[in-house]
């Protein structure tokens, strides 16, 4: 008799047994006006980027590869490029992420590991408030105060190191005491100092916030275990927070490369590839725009969307790998209460 | 035998083994006296290290700059000094401590100088802005007239830039009315109606946060005003604004709603709520700091955002109410015009008016921290009288539904008195 039961049983459950929801008609509203919401955003959002893409497209088709070798900009000739200027974005963007790195981890540490617990509060608040001051006042700063304060910074370099390549600079002679340090103003150094004391806050918010969700018991284990506070950290919070490293660097990085205004402020333009990075003159995509679009003709404008859209593919390359980190390290995997 | 060693468990017997005590010693063994190990972190020799290696450092880079090489600037006087604190620092621990201890204090002498330098940067840039819009921010014109009166040589006790706060706020709003509904709406979307469609929309969403600022103004641009000839206005700002601030705020308030534990959700479904009540009364209150602080990252963004508004805007000097028509200057775009000036005056102005949108931006993150800085479940009076009527409604409703007999309200006002 048992053995009866259990085949029926079986034989039952062999058949899933099918589930539905019924919603009522408030939910259905609500997925409703939700899935609409989503399709609204997902259409302005695609809107950009296709109508981006379209213009973008004239130009770069008519201009061929040259577009990616060429250093001059005068569409209304045919003979533009993306060369110097998307060397002068890389060059200021990688100054700024050496600065912001070391600067956003330390802080970082700082206040999560290392500061009085009362203090730890309006630290994280300031921080916060720093990522919102607007750029063009870095961009003032840096134009109006950084510059004199860091010539002499950037002449000593230049005097010192200047077999070095990238600190060379022309017109510049170390024992000559006629020579000016006018050399040295609106390089890509200080535009890139700029834009690093700019985007240190958000990673620097980031990486905290990563650092801070490293797991209790793992750290009082290391203490008990005898770690000094450094072995702790060392050993628990900076490989938990590495995806949040990663992930704050990468968007830095991005910042960093679409930085306009300051920028703008800081350089004076120039079209030509500028390996001399203490050097007077240098350039970069956003800036190139916000110069251009004024008295651009139809062509120009869209040989200027292509720029952007050069600029906005590598912002997005860069964004997605961040992401992709920041999903698959252990940080945040803890959502379920 | 049995009942003495019940009695008396402390005594060691003859022919009796007996357990370790909790520290591990036999009991009844005579401890060392022990003495209280001080855990503070803190130590007095700490600090004499600390201000030695500060003074040496400091003495040793102005001998530097004095004595031996012809160095110049207040910025490379504070990086050497520093670096040779750090060197100093360094000798002085490795004399007392050596291997984990001393990269320990080295460490975090490290971690203490690197957040106060930073904070240090942060400080000069704000204070260099304040001391240079001093001039224009003491007088009150600067705050109740627009610059349509005032040339670029004119003394700071004419023009003002009332007309760039106006331009500001009038763009800010538009912003976020349309941002606001649509960033959350989106957000709760992508956390409560999950599936297919949601991912491709989060991927979009996510893209899109690369967007340079300086490309959604071009893009506006491009549509609005040349290919439409709409002309450049407020309007046309705050759509770019609106482009660049969409997908942080539905980014951030998405990271946020998934936060949202589970079994919150859970409980509320399993009382019989529906979807929406659960949104409505359970995940928007939990999330409502978190949404909060997205909303601010958001605006915050886009209230200093100078590149979209250049584009979009155009340059006045008159005050302009109507976001449709002509060209509205905001803060950070009057900034940007007024320092490129060779007129003192002018940079003055522009500097005043970078010093107001700091302001502004402080306010703002102000009135955010009041808003949205109580946690979920704290109400304010009102709120809590309002979850009392709501509350008061739905027992109502409910018996009416079960067809009893309505609640005595003299009596459940008496069981909320008890509360």
């Amino acid at each position: 008799m048992p053995t009866e039961v259990i085949e029926h049983r079986a034989a039952a459950s062999a058949t899933p047994r099918r589930l539905t929801t019924v919603r009522g008609q408030q939910d259905i509203l609500f997925r409703a006006a939700a899935r609409s919401g989503g399709l609204t955003v997902l259409t302005i959002m695609t809107l950009v980027g296709v109508f981006l893409f379209v213009r973008g497209f004239d130009a770069i088709t008519d201009a061929g590869t040259a577009f990616i070798t060429t250093e001059a900009w005068s569409p209304n000739e045919g003979n533009f490029g993306i060369a110097a200027v998307l060397f002068g974005t890389v060059t200021i963007a990688t100054i700024a992420i050496v600065l912001a790195v070391p600067l956003s981890i330390g802080t970082a540490l700082y206040i999560s590991e290392f500061a009085p617990r009362g203090l730890k509060r309006s630290l994280i608040t300031i921080v916060d408030l720093m990522a919102a001051v607007p750029s063009v006042v870095y961009g003032l700063w840096g134009f109006l105060w950084l510059t004199d304060a860091i010539l002499p910074i950037a002449e000593w370099i230049s005097t010192h190191f200047g077999w070095i390549p990238i600190f060379d600079v022309d017109g510049f002679e170390p024992g000559d005491p006629l020579s000016t340090t006018t050399v040295f103003t609106a390089s890509a150094f200080i535009a890139g100092i700029v834009v690093g004391l700019m985007v240190t806050p958000i990673a620097s918010s980031i990486m905290r916030e990563a650092f801070s969700q490293a797991p209790v018991g793992e750290r009082e284990g290391a203490l008990a275990l005898g770690a000094t506070r450094w072995g702790m950290v060392t050993a628990v919070v900076l490989p938990f927070g590495r995806g949040g490293i990663i992930g704050g660097t990468m968007l830095g990085l991005g910042r960093a490369l679409g930085e306009t205004i300051a920028v703008y402020l800081v350089i004076s333009p120039v079209f030509v590839i500028q390996p001399n990075i203490l050097q007077t003159g240098t350039n970069s995509i956003s800036s190139l725009v916000a110069l251009r679009f004024n008295e651009a003709s139809e062509f120009e404008l869209s040989a200027l969307m292509a720029a952007g859209l050069a600029l906005f593919l590598m912002t997005l390359v860069i964004n997605f790998g961040a992401s992709m980190v920041i999903a698959r390290s252990r940080s945040g995997a803890e959502s379920e209460g | 035998m049995m009942t003495e060693l019940l009695e008396r468990p402390d005594e060691p017997t003859l022919f009796s083994t007996h357990l370790p005590g909790r520290d591990g010693e036999a009991p009844g063994a005579t401890k060392p006296p022990q003495t209280r190990r001080n855990l503070s972190t803190l130590h007095r020799d700490d600090v004499i290290r600390l201000l030695g290696a500060l003074a040496a450092g400091i003495c040793t880079a102005a001998w530097l700059f004095t004595q031996v090489m012809p160095l110049r600037g207040a910025v490379g006087f504070v990086a050497i000094s520093f670096v040779l604190f750090l060197l100093f620092y360094v000798v002085l621990v490795a004399m007392d401590d050596g291997g984990p201890a001393m990269k320990d204090k080295v460490a975090s002498v490290f971690a203490h100088a690197i957040a106060m330098l930073l904070f240090a940067a942060l400080a000069c840039v704000i204070i260099f802005t304040f001391a240079r819009a001093f001039d224009a921010l003491v007088n009150l014109n600067f705050w109740t007239t627009d610059l349509s009166a005032a040339g670029p040589i004119d003394p700071l006790d004419k023009g003002g830039i009332l007309h760039a706060m106006v331009g500001t706020l009038i763009q800010i709003t538009i912003a976020l009315a349309i941002s606001i509904p649509l960033g959350v709406l989106t957000a709760v979307f992508l956390s409560e109606v999950p599936g297919p469609f949601a991912r491709l929309v989060r991927t979009v969403v996510e893209a899109m946060t690369a967007l340079p600022s300086i490309v959604a103004g071009l893009f506006i641009y491009a549509t609005w005003i040349v290919t439409f000839g709409m002309g450049q206005s407020g309007f046309a700002a705050s759509l770019a604004i609106t482009i660049m601030m969409l997908p942080i705020i539905i980014r951030a308030a998405d990271v946020v709603l998934r936060l949202v534990p589970g079994n919150l959700k859970e409980a509320a479904l399993a009382m019989g709520a529906s979807q929406w009540r659960t949104v409505w009364h359970v995940v928007l209150p939990t999330t409502r700091s978190g949404l909060t602080t997205a909303i601010i990252l958001g605006t915050a963004r886009g209230i200093g955002e100078t590149s979209p508004v250049l584009l979009t805007a155009g340059y006045t000097t008159y005050m302009n109410h109507n976001p449709f028509e002509g060209p509205m200057v905001s803060l950070p775009l009057a900034t940007f015009n007024l320092v490129r000036s060779p007129e003192p005056n002018q940079v003055a102005r522009g500097f005043g008016a970078a010093a107001v949108l700091m302001l502004l931006v402080l306010i703002l993150f102000v009135v955010a921290r009041v808003i949205g800085g109580r946690g979920p479940g704290q109400l304010s009076p009102r709120q809590a009288a309002r979850r009392q009527r709501q509350s008061r409604s739905d027992v109502i409703r409910f018996a009416a539904r079960e067809g009893h007999v309505l609640l005595d309200p003299r009596a459940h006002s008496s069981t909320r008195r008890r509360r």
